[in-house]
């Protein structure tokens, strides 16, 4: 058995309660464990990547009890690559939050991103599906932590809400776990695929109303239309730095709804057929234009990010909903770039942000450095609505690839919204760095050469997204492929199929 | 008892769905806790209702599923956690905001 498959769940949690417990009120010692603990994690989610790669799926017994009894966790290609892809966006985020001083504006900002980093590891890794839930809610508490993290009277009262949703979500996703082993008397993912197809056709439809629970807990988590309502004031109110780790979050729920589409629900099940496509491909697409629509109207600078990031969470929904491998494979490339997009223009908003006299994209000073960070801004913008050359257009080219056949509607839908948000972004830009008005003398902190590596390194991220995009697609659609094709997936947890 | 049981849960979901589209927030987290005590009945009834059975095999017979019992275990344990959670959360918004309304003000990440 393959230990270092439990590592990314261990070492953040370890290294958290050791921070909590005797490196209590002491940053730079913080700060040095933080680093260390991700740059570890960056090389175990690289070396499991690789172990994944060449040697199929694995899955790790906990207490060596076989599975469905105990508890797996199972290393495949698709949580070895999200897990990869949640390093690297923890080592950005970390290198940001100590650059700007972030992390020294409340407590315990480095304990809490240690167990945000623990819940989303096993929530990608694990096998069951009541430990899934079991890992949302770590994730989620790390989250609210986050999210107030400095605090204020507007923050705090937008994490009211931000708990609440989450909250409604937890107990809809309790009620379909419920339904599920009332039908099935199973919550392993792996036998959940074996028995389902089985099913007496008097249980049909109530496993249908479970899908669509869980398809619903997961838009929330995703932030699909009609349930994506929480997400801007979430994310324009936390700290920038938040926001940016936070646009991992969301592809948490794209992540589970590929994985129980792909693995529970499969598009041949009898009993559920295309019911998540006809849901999930209507909502995307409303998702894109009301996420398009926002960026093109946003009054803040962080609600144009949060909107940004709407919009393509529906670019990566409509991605998944075809539950092809040839579609899912754009939807994986999508979800790296996008996530990397997403946080280096919520780090650009930030260093804005501090930089001047308010968020709002009225006339105000202009923000010291302009010039950097104008040409940060740029390349985020042009990262985030998908225009060459950065990774955003090949991504949206491998999905308008993989929608031939639906050609008239998705198309159109990505190209206008593509438009929508350009035209947004360019407002935007211009506003912030081309009408200064000297109104007010320019904030300027101190020199942050830690913040402004971050957000270029977030930059470059997605430049090498773009270089390497050949291997990158080969290596993505291996994974959609094994996605399809469970018979390893299944043998991996020594419970049916062919290695 | 199913009924009995069916209509216990029903009840406890429609009053917490009430109570969540107050605009207060003390309405609001009494809704997600009754909605919680619902989700908790529900998830025990998924291993069928057995009446003085032993969740071990070979006690009694019939036997009791164990397994929702862990499961509600498990989420009861959560939803009290998260139930405080927000009730530190309302309190502190409370004090910092003078009142305990649950939307945002317009504009209020200006």
């Amino acid at each position: 058995m393959n230990h270092w498959i439990i590592a990314p769940v261990v070492l953040p949690a370890f290294v958290a309660a050791v921070m909590v417990i005797m490196l209590r009120g002491q940053l730079g010692l913080q700060r040095i464990a933080s680093l260390a603990a991700i740059l570890a994690l960056n090389a175990i989610a690289l070396a499991l990547l690789w172990s994944a790669a060449t040697r199929g799926p694995e899955a790790y017994f906990l207490g060596d009890w076989p599975a469905p009894f105990g508890i797996v966790l199972v290393l495949d290609q698709l949580s070895a690559l999200m897990v990869a892809l949640l390093a690297a966006l923890a080592l950005i985020c970390a290198l940001y939050a100590i650059g700007s001083g972030w992390d020294a504006r409340g407590a315990h900002f480095h304990p809490l991103l240690m167990f945000l980093l623990m819940g989303i590891a096993g929530a990608f890794l694990t096998g069951d599906a009541f430990n899934l839930f079991v890992f949302f809610e770590v994730l989620l508490i790390a989250s609210y932590g986050l999210m107030i993290h400095g605090g204020g009277p507007a923050r705090t009262r937008a994490g009211i809400q931000y708990i609440a949703f989450n909250l409604i979500g937890s107990s809809l996703f309790l009620f379909g776990l419920a339904l599920l082993y009332g039908v099935t008397g199973t919550l392993n993912m792996a036998d959940l695929a074996i028995k389902l197809p089985a099913l007496p056709e008097g249980d049909q439809a109530l496993l249908r109303v479970t899908a669509v629970m869980l398809i619903l807990v997961f838009a929330i988590k995703g932030a699909l239309v009609p349930l994506q309502f929480w997400l801007p004031g979430t994310y324009a109110n936390a700290p920038g730095v938040v926001a940016a780790m936070f646009a991992v979050m969301t592809k948490i729920g794209a992540y589970a709804t590929l994985r129980f589409g792909s693995l529970v629900f499969p598009p041949d099940l009898a009993a559920t057929g295309p019911l998540l496509q006809e849901l999930i491909q209507p909502a995307a697409l409303v998702t894109l234009a009301v996420g398009a629509v926002g960026v093109l109207g946003a009054t803040t600078l962080p609600r144009l990010a949060a909107f940004g990031g709407i919009a393509s969470m529906g670019t990566v929904f409509l991605a998944i909903s075809a539950f092809t491998p040839q579609s899912s494979a754009a939807a994986l490339y999508y979800i790296l770039h996008s996530t990397l997009a997403t946080a280096a223009l919520f780090l650009v908003a930030d260093l804005v942000a501090r930089r001047r006299a308010h968020v709002r994209l009225t006339d105000t000073a202009a923000c010291a450095q302009t010039g950097l960070i104008g040409a940060l801004f740029m390349a985020a913008a042009v990262a985030i609505a998908g225009m060459p050359p950065l990774s955003g257009f090949i991504g949206k080219l491998l999905i308008l690839d993989a929608f031939r056949d639906q050609a008239p509607l998705v198309w159109s839908a990505i190209l206008v919204s593509s438009f929508l948000m350009i035209l947004g972004l360019a407002r935007a830009g211009s506003q912030l760095f081309w009408k200064p008005v000297p109104d007010s003398p320019p904030v300027r902190p101190g020199p942050e050469p830690l913040a402004f590596a971050a957000a270029i390194l977030a930059l470059a991220g997605l430049a090498a997204l773009t270089i390497f995009a050949g291997p990158v697609t080969a290596a993505l659609n291996a994974t959609a492929q094994s996605l399809y094709d469970a018979q390893a997936y299944l043998a991996a947890t020594r419970l049916g199929g062919t290695p | 008892m199913e009924a009995l049981l069916a209509s216990a849960i029903g009840l406890l979901t429609a009053v917490g769905i009430y109570l969540m589209l107050r605009q207060r927030t003390f309405s609001v987290i009494l809704g997600l806790t009754f909605l919680s005590y619902a989700v908790n009945l529900f998830l025990f009834a998924s291993g069928r209702l057995a009446v003085n059975a032993a969740p071990i095999i070979g006690l009694t017979k019939p036997y009791a599923d164990p397994l929702p019992q862990a499961l509600v275990l498990t989420a009861i344990v959560i939803s009290f956690g998260m139930t405080a959670v927000i009730m530190i959360m309302a309190i502190g918004g409370y004090l910092s905001a003078g009142h305990d309304r649950i939307d945002l003000d317009r504009g209020a990440d200006e």
